[in-house]
């Protein structure tokens, strides 16, 4: 039927088709852009959650101070009194765009701030992202593939949950820019830990392979011959030489220079049983089957159907893809997190089978209707359809086969090499799809369940993207009888911070809060988000776990000023540090053993009412949090543990209270000056810090900073 | 003969000088005095206003054209305004007239006073008499004593001044009253006939006072007003041709009342307010002029959520609270943006020259400014920029790059210290515009798609493949 068309016609067409594919993914673009922003129109152009305020504040300081700075940065303000080289520990790939992308627009005279690029650049990547899918996917199943695949990543939940306008982090733009965040420029630090090797062995494989055929298309056979045994002997011995120095420096940590974290992808209970502090990281944790359908939704299902459509024909690029979805699949098992992973890999299946039962039904319907030119009904009848997604790529996927089937491209230089092969079996293919007829009703209703599927994912998806991920997390509402009701109690304590405070204070807190409080507060914290050093954190959580006096002495020792707990017992928050604080034990005791768990459990349960251990009512952190809280109703009732607590009313010693926000979620701590030794009292303390002394020698290993 | 003639010499330099003095000083301030002087001291917030009432007469034989005022050194660096005006008219319709005021050097004013003096419409003849109005205002002039309170004392503060008006004339009959926010007075200093009586202290009446009298009072009162002092204020007025003025304001706000110590409970904050935290502020008014538009409230990490924003026809009120509530000594920064209808603002004047006329004060209600920095970014493409002020302000220009700007543009800053909500008058900046330079941008933006779209459209029939693939 398709071989009756003029030639004249068939490149028409085929031009055509170009055009529309183009404007399609220009629309893609725009929609994996824009569903981002619901975050923005909600709430506010701000940067969210923690990481992306590290990313901004290095963006901050790249803008400010130039490449060459920003290069030999040691941060002083943060791992007090360690500091950190973070010149040498950042991916610098997110950063360095960010950064280029301001100084770009800056030199144009466009004056936007280094924020607002921050947060728009989470979204710009999506877009490029679902370029990216586009092109891959073409490679493996047609342009009607790509597209599928690129409409159902622009708004695949799993990314957008990572990718919001506000998250600018790494993982918003690894996708896009997957070879800038692997380039070897990360530094020693990054280089030497083992996971990155792979990553770029294959990079230099790609090259070298690039680089060898170049070779041989400008050298005579012979002369190539020669050259190879030349190089590769040559090369050989280079390479033995280094791998043996890396092998040398690898072998001599402990882990074999693979971080915890990566070991726990390949034994997912390496990190609960040895390292907590991975353990107690809430996207560390392995998914559960509702976050499958969460985060891929109707993906989860086309999956399979799509791994049977590669497989015919197995090609190169199709057994790629599958390689891929496996892998994905089982570390998206491991954690959470990466079930960024996973997205990209499910909707690429996912467009090719979509894409491959829009064409079987439609053609079934096709050869069906006899009396009908095909393609105009097709049209007629897609375009019935509302949902977005296979609405253009049908006739897209029609056309283009067609003209692969009958006709050699016209212009397309870089396609035509791999189009050429194709065209023998597509033509046998075409004999065969003939076969395939299915009947009318069936292919109609499916056509009709297929489409509804995909605007069931189109809604929620949009569902996710607005109601799910767009909070900003440092910015929290709720819906109450009277309207909304706005949380800011975060910022207000930043805000209180910078302003109220000397600019050197000290401020301890978890390590959750480090990168906000430099970021927003611009103080020295103690530990941050980049948990790289274990004994420090530990140290933090066995002041928060002891009691006011050795508490007290560990923060002096540390010259910390300020101590800042968060707090959700006033309003239910529930991610708060009374619920974070049988991590602050375990990592506490995993290096100081005179905290031990079981003093803080009853019975093996965590409770903080009055059935608690006087250990737990001892502790800083349920004094810090629960001071004078019974004042506000009487009774000290929590909203999150829906109990009353244990010990109510006391008073705090060492500490005073010195800020605390208007609905209490952030409680700040002034440690007080130590007091004067007179009137003969230091005959009783000196009794008194002996015992203390003998008491912490009973545990193995000391407090180092006392 | 040779002591005659020094002499001689002596008394024609003597009456030269006095003769160079008396055209120095035309009106020699022995030729006035004061029949009667009344003052009123507010001190109910934290920028102290003194309305000054003087009756004055000219018993010298020559008219006089001006009339000086005195004022110790401490208050003349603490002195934001000074205005001066003349009672026209009887009873009923009786109006003021204002008088220019300038500042003048007294030789023989003793301890360092310095003095204004007040040029008058008609002189003054001999044997009339004239009422001058005269208001000024004195920031940071109450000093908290306690310097240092806790969350839930009551914050108290010493006023300075003298029970006697200083002045450079002799005055017949004098009285001074002063107004305290509340009736909790700790003390004041008791110059005979001195009464309290409620929320005034009444100094007088005085008689027959010769001229640079001094009597120091203090007054030791409550006072919990908000002392709202933004340390400094950047305004940048940006005139969009298009029809549109941006008005961004960065703010850096301090409690400068007695200085917070100790602790902050919350719970003594929202339980009680009156008794834990009288002596703190929360919450800020703006008055923004009327038909403004997208209006923002925020700062270097984000929105700011608590603000309430009222429109009508002649005026806005932007409510807004800092982050946290200010006790002495707290800080916070903010930035406030609005939008504002350009044809409310951007006049024509008879030659030719376009001018804007604007607010030059701060917004915020009942707060002193100690620096304030009016940017106006006019246009690219401005011309000869002046401002017209009616105070004396520091000015300069400078050149600000916007959005796709080529030659910049030009900035008119105007800069000025101590600022009052009295400051909030008009001030006109005049500029010629050529309206071509309106589609300067538009055309560079067309002429960059067309030459990309040209570029695409060459690549497009270039073949660039170095060897032909068979």
């Amino acid at each position: 039927m398709a071989a009756s068309q003029t030639s004249n016609g068939t490149t028409l067409r085929h031009a055509f088709g170009n055009v529309l594919s183009f404007f399609i993914l220009i629309l893609i673009g725009v929609l994996a852009f824009s569903i981002r922003l619901f975050s923005v129109i909600k709430y506010e152009s701000v940067i969210h959650e923690f990481d992306p305020y590290f990313n901004y504040r290095v963006t901050q300081f790249l803008t400010k101070n130039g490449i060459y700075d920003f290069w030999n940065w040691f941060d002083d303000r943060t791992w007090y009194p360690l500091g950190r080289v973070i010149g040498g520990t950042v991916y610098p790939g997110l950063t360095l765009t960010a950064g280029s992308l301001w100084w770009f627009l800056n030199s144009l005279n466009i004056p936007l701030s280094v924020e607002t690029i921050c947060v728009f650049t989470a979204p710009i990547f999506s877009a490029f992202t679902s370029w990216a899918t586009y092109l891959l996917t073409r490679e493996v199943k047609g342009a009607g593939a790509g597209l599928t695949a690129a409409a159902l990543i622009a708004m695949v939940p799993s990314y957008i949950s990572r990718s919001v306008a506000g998250s600018y982090d790494n993982e918003a733009v690894v996708l896009g820019t997957l070879l800038a965040a692997l380039v070897p420029v990360v530094g020693f630090n990054a280089v030497m830990t083992s996971e990155h090797f792979a990553s770029f062995l294959v990079f230099i494989i790609i090259h070298v392979v690039a680089f060898v055929y170049y070779i041989k298309g400008i050298l005579s056979p012979k002369m190539f011959k020669v050259a190879v045994t030349l190089v590769v002997s040559i090369g050989l011995l280079v390479c033995l030489a280094v791998v043996a120095v890396l092998v040398a420096l690898v072998a001599s940590s402990p882990t074999k220079g693979w971080s915890g974290r990566s070991l726990s992808l390949l034994d997912p209970t390496y990190a609960s049983k040895y390292i907590p502090i991975i353990a107690s990281v809430s996207e560390h944790q392995p998914p559960t089957w509702p976050s499958y359908f969460m985060d891929i939704n109707v993906l989860a299902f086309l999956v399979p159907a799509g791994i049977i459509a590669c497989f015919s024909p197995l090609s190169d690029a199709s057994s790629f893809v599958i390689l891929y979805i496996v892998t994905s699949v089982y570390f998206s098992g491991v954690m959470v997190r990466l079930m960024l992973v996973l997205a990209p890999a499910a909707c690429i299946l996912s467009g090719i089978a979509l894409s491959e039962a829009f064409d079987i039904f439609t053609r079934s319907i096709k050869f069906q209707l006899p009396g009908l030119p095909g393609p105009p009904q097709v049209d007629a009848g897609e375009t019935s359809s509302e949902s977005t997604i296979p609405q253009n790529e049908v006739p897209k996927t029609k056309t283009d086969k067609s003209a692969d089937t009958l006709k050699e491209r016209p212009s397309r230089k870089n396609r035509k090499k791999e189009k050429e092969p194709v065209e023998k079996p597509s033509i046998k293919s075409q004999i065969e799809k003939r076969l395939l007829v299915l009947p009318f009703e069936g292919s109609v209703l499916a056509i009709f369940l297929l489409v509804l599927l995909g605007a069931f994912y189109v809604v929620h998806c949009v569902w996710a993207a607005a109601e799910a991920y767009s909070a900003p997390s440092i910015v929290l509402t709720s819906q109450s009888h009277d309207g909304l009701h706005v949380f800011d109690d975060f910022r207000e304590a930043y805000a209180w911070l910078s302003h109220n405070t000397e600019v050197d204070d000290k401020v301890a807190s978890w390590w959750d809060y480090g990168y906000q409080t430099t970021a927003m507060a611009n103080r020295t914290v103690i530990v941050d988000n980049n948990t790289w050093n274990n004994t420090h954190i530990a140290t933090v959580g066995t002041a928060m776990s002891s009691p006011e006096k050795a508490a007290w002495e560990i923060f002096n020792s540390l010259d910390v000023k300020y101590v800042l707990v968060v707090f959700g017992g006033l309003v239910g928050y529930p991610s708060d540090d009374i619920n974070k604080f049988l991590w602050m034990v375990r990592i506490g005791g995993g290096v100081f053993p005179h905290i031990k768990e079981p003093d803080y459990l009853r019975d093996g349960q965590y409770r903080i009412d009055n059935q608690a251990t006087p250990t737990m009512l001892n502790s800083l952190m349920y004094k810090l949090c629960y001071y004078r809280f019974v004042d506000t109703d009487g009774k000290g009732f929590d909203r999150v543990r829906r109990t009353e607590i244990g010990k109510k009313y006391f008073k705090l010693t060492h500490f005073e209270e010195v800020f605390t926000t208007h609905h209490w979620m952030v409680r700040l701590y002034k440690l007080k000056p130590p007091k004067n030794r007179i009137r003969g009292k230091t005959k009783k303390s000196k009794a008194k810090s002996s015992s203390t002394s003998s008491a912490k020698k009973s545990g193995t290993k000391r407090n180092p900073w006392h | 003969m040779e002591a005659l003639r020094s002499l001689g010499q002596l008394v024609i330099a003597l009456s030269i000088f006095s003769h160079l003095s008396l055209l120095a000083y035309s009106s020699s301030p022995q030729d006035l005095q004061i029949l009667n002087a009344e003052r009123r001291i507010d001190l109910t917030s934290h920028i102290v206003k003194v309305f000054l009432t003087l009756k004055v007469e000219n018993t010298g034989t020559s008219p006089v054209s001006e009339v000086l005022l005195a004022f110790p050194p401490t208050q003349v660096d603490h002195l934001a305004l000074l205005k001066a005006a003349i009672t026209v008219g009887k009873k009923k319709k009786k109006s003021y007239v204002p008088l220019e005021v300038n500042p003048t050097e007294l030789p023989d004013a003793p301890n360092g006073a310095k003095s204004f003096s007040i040029s008058l419409l008609n002189p003054l003849n001999s044997g009339e008499t004239a009422t001058l109005e005269v208001l000024y205002i004195l920031t940071h002039s109450l000093e908290p004593f306690p310097a240092e309170i806790s969350q839930s004392e009551s914050q108290l503060v010493y006023y300075r001044d003298s029970a006697i008006i200083l002045s450079p004339y002799y005055i017949k009959q004098q009285t001074t009253f002063i107004r305290t926010p509340s009736t909790r007075v700790e003390s004041f200093t008791r110059v005979e006939s001195t009464n309290r009586a409620g929320s005034e202290i009444k100094y007088g009446p005085y008689k027959d006072r010769p001229a640079y009298s001094y009597s120091p009072i203090i007054v030791h009162f409550e006072n919990n007003n908000a002392f709202a002092v933004v340390e400094e204020l950047v305004r940048e007025v940006e005139v969009s041709h298009w029809g549109n003025l941006q008005i961004t304001e960065h703010y850096k706000l301090a409690h400068a009342g007695a200085r917070h110590k100790g602790i902050f409970s919350r719970v003594d904050y929202q339980s009680r307010p009156h008794a834990g935290g009288v002596s703190s502020f929360k919450h800020l008014l703006a008055r923004l002029p009327p038909r403004v538009h997208s209006v923002y409230y925020r700062d270097e990490i984000g929105n700011i959520s608590s603000s309430h924003l009222r429109t009508d026809y002649l005026k806005s009120d932007l409510e807004i609270e800092p982050r946290y509530p200010l006790f002495g000594g707290w800080k916070a920064t903010f930035v406030i943006g609005y939008g504002l209808p350009l044809e409310d603002f951007l006049f024509e004047s008879p030659d030719g020259r376009r001018y804007l006329n604007f607010t030059f004060g701060c917004p915020l209600a009942e707060t002193v400014v100690d620096k304030l920095t009016v940017k106006v970014v006019l246009p690219e493409g401005s011309k000869n920029p002046s401002a017209v002020v009616p105070f004396s302000v520091e000015q300069h220009l400078e050149t600000k790059y916007s959005y796709l700007d080529v030659a910049g543009r030009t900035v008119v800053v105007l800069e000025k210290r101590n600022v009052v909500p009295e400051h909030n008058s008009h001030f006109q900046v005049y500029y010629t515009f050529n309206p071509v330079f309106m589609l300067a941008e538009p055309l560079m933006l067309v002429s960059t798609f067309f030459f990309v779209f040209m570029a695409s459209v060459a690549y497009l029939h270039i073949d660039f493949s170095i060897c032909k693939s068979s």
